[in-house]
């Protein structure tokens, strides 16, 4: 492993501005460029969320301004049914995509994940200079989709073909819109396939002395058990987005079976299966969910135990069960496709592994419960968003017993129901997870302190209006309100739209407080006060035995050397209530686990 | 701060019960189950309601739990030593094994019975045959009239301009002179329906939340499903698989009717062909 | 008495208009412009044109239960008149677009109106709708010829305007109401369509000898010479079967 952080090393600190801010090699910028990334994306995201909330709510009401977005989209600020689609699609690829994997995985992953293990950099520097400035690309060309003649495509984030791959006969945005979409995604995946790689490398050969696996933080082991997910799945829908490109530009057929009519014309494929999108996409689709939810697993245990001041009841189990959730992710995809036309027998073998995989689940939860028994808790925006997490998490699992049975999903498929199991699972769950991030490793990136009473308020206001949010989804899934409907004109839909117009306000107004997170975020950036010192809360790992923010080489000329199991909180006899990785104090708690 | 947080999680874990065991929202709005009008449904709404008892269990013993710990946990004093859970993780691990483990197994043993009720017994060979056909963005029907036998399908005379929905060629296919064709889909009641699902352009659904029915239209692969509807009434037919900038306004109306009704109903329709 | 000269008053206003108009709208008012006018027949029984059941649409029920829709492919008179046939000048070589109005295809109880709409090339139309319920508009042209567009318009939403570049008759449905079907025949120079009787007439047509091509839907043509004096009405008419 040494020779490999050698190599690392060899890139020496960059002087030009060019090189250490744009078109940098330093895992740490890459980071905080992965992070701005995603905050433009969320915001991104959210403003559509708003849009199409209003819409939802108040469906011929004209949304001043609207017009200027798209002109053919809302002529005169009326919302047009395709518009409605393709902001909805940008919703759910942008935050996927761009906000759920790039902010906990490749944003903190990429600045925390080396200097917890102990390396000097990622391996692979140039290839991790690639995976950002790829994953950028890919952003821009998803932008770019808005400003095409027919706009983005409106075929939802999981683009089932044939829709996605028939061409603009389809409907408006059918054309270069999914061309755009799939490249974009394609480059998405190049990127975190560079991620991936150097996560893993660095894992498991850049371990500095000491520093054997399991003595890794358990959000080192969430990065590094999501880069395994991120290497097999990203890889699988990397082809898949380019056989969809292929469908439009090369006159292939790898998703539209012969004998499609469309507007009375014969369609001019034949041979392809719309299934096999269906499996390639959730062959990737599934794991994704937990590549956004693993790392938010792994920062929230971190930030959790630091504020517990205990070990973890048992680091081994967790860590062990967050693998274990990334071997199932893989045997349960089948679970999106119980009314898809897939044999019904797969089904059941679809259904049972999704409801074992509620097991790991469930003993992550129960560890971290268990943890919380005879802790010392200690409440800041960073443990507070943690709890927020578990809480989240919690609610948007156990929907998840009714979709992993094929009998309840029909009736739920489709509806309200997943789009709040999802929100809440891997979207709110997923966004506390960041949040509890930036809150607590904010002053070792950036030196400063953000406001802890707007941190509080941001906490508050984000709890109560998620659940505000999405709580309400369940019930409407559950009196059969489809999703992806841009008005509801069922007659048993329209009673439900005064349940609509409660969540869009909950939505506006949850939406509205996410501004002051980022006032926080970028005052304190740059005027809020300086950190303390290298430590402010009293963590053991080795991000708080460096400077802050950390040099170039994150430990400056001495390498760190590791003692112990990664949470040594109120030790026995210490001489502190905390032991740091480094320090090379004996500990005698049985706590310590061999 | 700290307990102030376990309230809140309490407060919103029992109101977010609230409308799951009420089925209503403020306003006096159902959100419960429809109601259900098929012979399997019961299967359905079982297993549905022994998966709420155990999910709704399982939420409010975890959120309750989180919500003690942090009030708990969160005051201590300076000199205070922390605890260890009793059983540490060993016990936990095997509860969840045990607790999660049964849970799970039961529902998917019963869960399969409620799934074979729909999709592994085949149609009866006396089921009235229908057929389906989604497209952008209107459901047609078809009945094969007094032959029993569909006329086969030719894309390439599929034509909405000419309201030849499935493409017949009612000249030379003789099992297609008889094929009566609706906007409307109207079924007897407590008759088996077998309905074969062909989509004309993309993936497509037919959902009736009554008939406890949700099935994909897969372009390229007719389907099947069968059902019984056992209460006279109107239902809406909607679709729920993305198909385009309709996908919103694509449903159709299902009529259960007594068989006189019906009979009397599909002859109207053959008259209009 | 006093009624009697406030008609004399509105009667006289009413033609200043319009010989104001006539005077300043130089097409018209060409002297030496003639016309063709004539008749369009359908032979034989016609047609039964099916009903249509738009029960997919609740408001489409609602807004056609008085007077039930039914399809409009082709609509004969009761004298054996056929509607919806556009006639032009075939191989017209002078001004592309000589009809300067701004038509309108309106969306109205889930049926186009009118089900036919003739058009220069390069000639502005709107599309508006009247409906409380929306539509898209989904002209289908060969895409070698004239650039498609799919649009909806919801209800409220403003007027969509456009034009077609090149000759084409270009069907246009509705894909949320798949029974909205219209064409939009666009043509150089000047045209008609004819009415519910089969009768027509062209204005606007310089003397000389011209080809009159009648076209009808699906894609049915037929042509007939015919020679345009100044000042007169020339005469075509035609029958389809």
């Amino acid at each position: 492993m040494h020779d490999m952080s050698a190599h690392a090393a060899q890139h020496g600190a960059p002087t030009s501005f060019i090189r250490k801010h744009i078109f940098s090699l330093d895992h740490k910028v890459i980071g905080k460029q992965y992070y701005d990334l995603a905050l433009v994306a969320v915001l991104i995201g959210m403003v559509l969320s708003w849009i199409m909330r209003l819409h939802l709510g108040w469906a011929s009401l004209a949304i001043p301004g609207l017009h200027l977005l798209s002109k053919t989209g809302a002529p005169g600020d009326v919302m047009t049914p395709e518009y409605y689609l393709q902001l909805m699609t940008m919703h759910g690829t942008i935050m996927v995509f761009f906000v759920l994997t790039t902010a906990p995985f490749a944003a903190f992953g990429n600045f925390f994940l080396p200097i917890q293990a102990g390396a000097e950099d990622m391996p692979f520097p140039h290839f991790n200079m690639m995976s950002f400035w790829v994953t950028f690309t890919g952003f821009i060309v998803l932008v770019a989709s808005f400003f095409v003649s027919d706009g983005p495509t409106l075929g939802g984030w999981t683009q089932y073909a044939p829709l996605s791959a028939a061409g603009p006969v389809g409907g408006p945005g059918e054309g270069w819109g999914v061309v755009l979409w799939a490249a974009s995604i394609a480059f998405f995946c190049v990127g975190q396939l560079f991620g991936s790689l150097n996560f893993i490398t660095t894992t498991l050969d850049m371990r500095c002395k000491g520093m054997s696996l399991l003595r890794l933080p358990l959000s080192a082991w969430g990065w590094f058990i999501t880069s395994v997910m991120g290497l097999t799945a990203f890889a699988v829908l990397m082809p898949a987005c380019i056989l969809l490109i292929l469908d439009h530009v090369a006159g292939t057929s790898f998703f539209v079976p012969g004998g499609l009519v469309v507007n009375d014309q014969v369609l001019p494929h034949q041979g392809g299966s719309t299934l096999l999108w269906q499996h390639l996409f959730w062959f990737f689709g599934h794991p994704e969910v937990y590549i956004a939810i693993v790392p938010g697993m792994g920062i929230v245990s971190h930030v959790l135990i630091t504020n517990m001041r205990r070990p973890m009841l048992s680091h081994r189990v967790i860590i062990y069960s967050m693998a274990a959730l990334a071997v199932l992710s893989y045997m349960v995809y089948g679970h999106h496709m119980f009314v898809s036309g897939m044999n019904p027998v797969s089904s059941l073998a679809f259904s049972f592994p999704t409801l074992v995989i509620t097991i790991p689940s469930a003993i992550i939860v129960l560890i971290w419960l268990g943890s919380l028994y005879g802790s010392k808790l200690r409440i800041n925006s960073a443990s507070l968003f943690a709890l927020g997490f578990i809480s989240m998490f919690i609610s948007g699992g156990i929907s998840g017993f009714f979709l992993a049975q094929p009998s309840i999903d029909i009736m739920v498929h489709a509806t309200y129901f997943v789009v709040g199991h999802f929100h809440l699972v891997m979207g709110v769950a997923a966004m506390f997870g960041i949040f509890a991030g930036t809150y607590f490793w904010f002053p070792k990136m950036f030196g400063r302190m953000m406001n802890e009473t707007l941190g509080k308020i941001h906490f508050w206001c984000s709890f109560v209006g998620a659940y505000a949010i999405f709580m309400p989804f369940h019930y409407l899934g559950i009196a059969g309100n489809v999703r992806r409907y841009q008005a509801f004109v069922d007659d048993y839909l329209i009673p439900l739209i005064p349940v609509h117009k409660f969540i869009t306000v909950a939505a506006l107004f949850t939406g509205a407080v996410q501004l002051i997170f980022v006032y926080n975020l970028i005052y304190s950036r740059f005027k809020g006060p300086k950190a303390p010192n290298d430590n402010p809360w009293e963590g053991t790992s080795l991000e708080w035995s460096t400077a802050t923010p950390p040099p170039h080489n994150n430990f400056g000329d001495k390498m760190p050397v590791v003692y112990h199991d990664p949470y040594q909180y109120s030790v026995e006899g210490a001489s502190a209530d905390y032991i740091m990785q480094t320090s090379p104090e004996p500990v005698h708690s049985p706590d310590e686990e061999k | 701060m700290a307990k102030l947080v376990a309230v809140t999680i309490v407060v919103i874990a029992i109101l977010s019960a609230i409308p799951i065991i009420t089925h209503t929202w403020p306003g006096n709005i159902s959100v419960g189950l429809p109601q259900d009008i098929s012979t399997h449904g019961y299967l359905i709404d079982e297993q549905y309601a022994d998966t709420m008892i155990e999910a709704g269990v399982s939420f409010l013993a975890s959120q309750l739990l989180l919500a003690y710990f942090i009030w708990r946990f969160s005051s201590y004093k300076p000199g205070d030593k922390i605890k260890k859970f009793p059983g540490g993780a060993t016990g936990l691990v095997v509860a969840a094994f045990l607790l999660v483990g049964t849970e799970v197994l039961a529902l998917g043993v019963f869960g399969t019975k409620a799934w074979g009720s729909v999709y592994f017994t085949p149609p009866s060979p006396n089921a009235m045959a229908v057929q389906a056909q989604a497209g952008q963005f209107a459901f047609y029907f078809r009945y094969p009239g007094p032959d029993g036998t569909f006329g086969p399908i030719h894309p390439n005379l599929v034509s909405e301009a000419s309201a030849n929905f499935f493409g017949l060629d009612t000249t030379n296919d003789p099992d297609s002179k008889d094929d009566i064709v609706t906007a409307e889909m109207a079924i007897p009641v407590n008759r088996e329906i077998h309905l074969l699902m062909h989509s004309k352009d993309m993936g497509h659904s037919f959902y009736v939340p009554e008939l406890r029915i949700q099935q994909d239209f897969v372009p390229g692969l007719d389907v099947s499903v069968h059902f019984t509807a056992t209460k006279i009434g109107k239902y809406e037919i909607v679709c729920t698989q993305l198909c385009g900038l309709g996908h919103y306004n694509m449903k159709a109306y299902l009529e259960v009717m007594s068989q006189e009704d019906f009979d009397k109903w599909l002859k109207q329709q053959a008259a209009l062909q | 008495m006093k009624k009697a000269q406030n008609l004399v008053a509105i009667v006289s206003m009413l033609v200043l208009v319009c010989c104001g108009a006539l005077l300043l709208n130089q097409k018209v008012s060409a002297a030496g412009e003639g016309k063709i006018t004539g008749n369009v027949k359908f032979e034989g029984a016609a047609p039964h044109m099916r009903g249509i059941d738009m029960s997919k649409d609740p408001y489409c029920v609602k807004a056609t239960s008085a007077n039930p829709a039914h399809m409009e492919t082709t609509l004969v008179g009761s004298s054996g008149g056929l509607e919806n046939v556009v006639l032009y000048i075939d191989g017209w070589s002078g001004d592309a677009t000589v009809e300067k109005n701004v038509p309108i295809f309106d969306q109205k109880n889930c049926m186009y109106v009118p089900h036919v709409l003739p058009l220069d090339v390069n000639q502005t139309f709107k599309v508006t709708t009247s409906d409380n319920t929306a539509h898209n508009i989904h002209p289908l042209p060969n895409p070698m010829v004239n650039v498609g567009w799919n649009q909806s318009q919801p209800p409220g939403a403003p007027p969509i305007e456009k034009s077609w570049k090149n000759p084409e008759a270009i069907r246009v449905q509705c894909n949320i109401h798949p029974w909205m079907q219209g064409w939009f025949v666009v043509v150089k120079g000047p045209y008609a369509v004819s009415d519910s009787s089969g009768n027509y007439t062209i204005n606007n047509v310089p003397p000389g000898s011209y080809t009159v091509k009648a076209w009808h839907e699906p894609d049915q043509t037929q042509t007939q010479k015919v020679t345009v004096s100044a000042g007169q009405a020339a005469t075509a008419s035609f029958s389809f079967k």
